[in-house]
């Protein structure tokens, strides 16, 4: 049955996911249990967008799907208890810079990042440089990454790296850019360590930047 | 008709009739770029129309492109109309964005999903009553107008109507309407003599008339792109049924865009169906048949389809070889030189050439190098030399030394 639960939210069934969970909480296994599920479901979904099978549309769906199974197994979980009890293999600070509100690239390598084991902060989009140093300072990461849609955002990723530098904080970590408009040219430009033109160029720069934990 | 424009409508010609003109033409978005050229800010492009026309005047004569691309389409327009509506659907510079930043959609799920089946029934009545009040703010008040149906009611209905329309809100509303409609007019005015008079002087404006295809009015404007990729999931059937009920809206925007403006190049933004967007499969059903129609409809209208490929098509040239060939300039963004001219070299001019990053970031020997590796690879034959995306922020003297280097190395 979880066997069928996993298979129904990767071939993005919403509505047999969802019975399933219910039926699997009817038999008395625990919502954590189905969550653990819901998450290997969701590696999966990433292997195959990895892979190019699934594009972004199953991405949404499959987020979608997560959602509606939440709500049916939300009144069991442990709340406070990390799903999630395993190592990370690292962590990254993500936002889209300022003076751009574009969020889609962003969102994308975040889904990617976490299923591939990441841990994420995401500072949404607009993010002034102040937030990026301050979330630096506070939550420490590996890596930060940047995104950016207008042309206009490679001065900002400029400064923004600027202001890291300033603050003292540029040494302690690696920063990756991407974006619908940035190209290698920006990498040196505005500062950064690396490009990716894909969600997966961005995870195979942070596990190469991580020791591919 | 002035000399300059008629050579100018000939290089362009024989670069879509996949000919070898007498030098490869170059195409300028300049969009933004005329505000820092100029000395004006972004913002003025939206509030200074007859500052912004001016700047736009003075950067094609120094520039002198074969053809140029500037904001004013309707959707953007003067921000006076979009402060008197309210509108929720877009940012500009000098509104609630800074002076220099270029405006941005804020795309949203305006229509719901449940909301399908009035929109199928009737789509004016469920844009004006339900869509139009939620992306204005300030025309809430349409939302209590009673069906439109009702007008057929005839000689019935104006009690029904007169009664709706005397609530405040209603009334309101209308006022907005009254209010918003003279810059509007002004605006679609001024441009349009504008154009006329850069055109008199033998500059050749590539917008005028423009469109979009079904999938991308439902996923940027209507659903947002969360909302139409799930209804590709769950609800299918509607989703392609009110792309049906748009082609024919859209196709007709173009032409008529195309006969009021006298312009026969119909720009066609593409955004959703790129590679990275959505797998072949569903290309294949909920995009291509839709964009491939569009094409070959606007080429039996006797226009030239400017589709511009944004992101990356490389893996879906295959599709772009069954249009008609030596009808269409295809804009590309980032898909490899190489990589179109060997698909589509004997299909359709391509517009590309120089990543817009450069332009900010290189220097005049990377921006000539790059210049010329674009123009070998395609033997100066079906090439309209083109930047990946808007200039807004290129560099003014790398921006010269492309034009010179097109020039020089394009003869």
């Amino acid at each position: 049955m979880e066997k069928k639960f996993i298979d129904a939210i990767v071939a993005m069934e919403d509505e047999k996911a969802v019975e399933i969970a219910r039926q699997l909480l009817g038999e008395g296994i625990d919502a954590n249990r189905i969550l653990g599920n819901c998450q290997t479901a969701m590696e999966k979904v990433g292997k195959l967008f990895e892979k190019g099978e699934y594009f972004l549309p199953e991405l949404i769906m499959s987020g979608e799907i997560l959602k509606g199974i939440t709500e049916v197994i939300k009144p069991g979980l442990e709340l406070g208890e990390a799903s999630d009890k395993g190592e990370k293999a690292g962590k990254v600070v993500f936002g889209t810079v300022f003076g751009d509100i574009h969020d889609i690239g962003k969102d994308i390598v975040i889904f990617m990042l976490e299923t591939n084991n990441f841990e994420v902060v995401d500072l949404g989009v607009d993010v002034p440089i102040a937030r990026f140093v301050e979330a630096i300072r506070e939550e420490k990461p590996d890596i930060v990454g940047m995104s950016g849609f207008l042309t206009k955002t490679f001065d900002a990723m400029k400064v923004t790296i600027a202001g890291i530098e300033e603050a003292g904080l540029r040494k302690s970590v690696k920063i990756m850019i991407g974006g619908g408009t940035v190209t290698d040219d920006v990498v040196a430009y505005a500062g950064a360590d690396a490009y990716g033109e894909s969600a997966l160029d961005a995870v195979n720069l942070a596990k190469s930047w991580t020791g591919g934990k | 008709m002035n000399k300059k424009l008629q050579e100018k409508r000939k290089r362009i010609a024989d670069a879509v009739a996949l000919q070898k003109p007498d030098r490869v033409p170059i195409f300028l978005m300049q969009n933004y770029m005329p505000a820092r050229t100029e000395g004006l800010t972004y913002k003025d492009a939206h509030y200074n129309i007859d500052g912004w026309i001016e700047a736009n005047r003075n950067f094609v004569r120094r520039y002198d492109p074969d053809m140029y691309f500037m904001i004013d389409q309707p959707n953007q327009g003067d921000a006076t109309v979009h402060e008197i509506l309210g509108t929720v659907s877009v940012k500009w510079p000098g509104g609630s964005l800074s002076d220099n930043l270029p405006h941005q959609f804020v795309e949203g799920e305006y229509m719901l999903q449940e909301e399908y089946d009035h929109f199928l029934d009737d789509p004016s009545d469920y844009l004006l009553r339900v869509f139009v009040p939620r992306i204005f703010s300030n025309l809430k008040g349409l939302a209590k107008l009673p069906p439109l149906k009702a007008l057929s009611l005839g000689h019935l209905s104006p009690n029904l109507f007169g009664m709706a329309i005397f609530d405040p809100e209603v009334a309101g509303a209308m006022q907005k309407l009254l209010e918003m409609s003279k810059p509007a007019a002004d605006f679609v005015m001024k441009i349009g003599a504008a154009h006329a008079g850069m055109l008199d002087e033998g500059q050749l404006y590539a917008g005028g008339a423009l469109t979009v295809v079904p999938f991308d009015v439902i996923s940027d404007f209507l659903r947002g792109m969360r909302g139409a990729m799930i209804d590709m999931f769950q609800v299918p059937d509607k989703l392609i049924a009110a792309m049906e009920k748009f082609y024919p809206l859209l196709l007709g925007a173009a032409v008529q865009g195309a006969t009021i403006s006298g312009n026969k190049h119909v720009f066609i933004a593409l955004h959703r169906g790129s590679d990275g967007f959505m797998s072949m499969k569903q290309f294949e059903k909920f995009y291509w048949p839709y964009l491939k129609q569009m094409i070959c409809d606007l080429i039996d209208a006797g226009l030239t389809p400017m589709p511009v490929f944004e992101g990356i098509y490389e893996q879906r040239l295959d599709y772009l070889r069954e249009l008609p060939a030596g009808k269409i300039i295809g804009h590309f963004d980032r898909s490899n030189l190489q990589m179109l001219q060997n698909k589509l070299g004997d299909v359709m001019c391509v517009a590309a050439g120089m990543p817009v990053s450069l332009l900010q970031t290189g220097t005049v020997e990377t921006v000539r190098q790059q210049t010329k590796k674009a123009i070998e690879i395609f033997e100066g034959k079906g090439l309209i030399m083109a930047s990946s995306t808007v200039l807004d922020e290129a560099k003014p003297e790398l921006l010269q030394a492309w034009v010179d280097a097109t020039r020089e190395f394009g003869a």
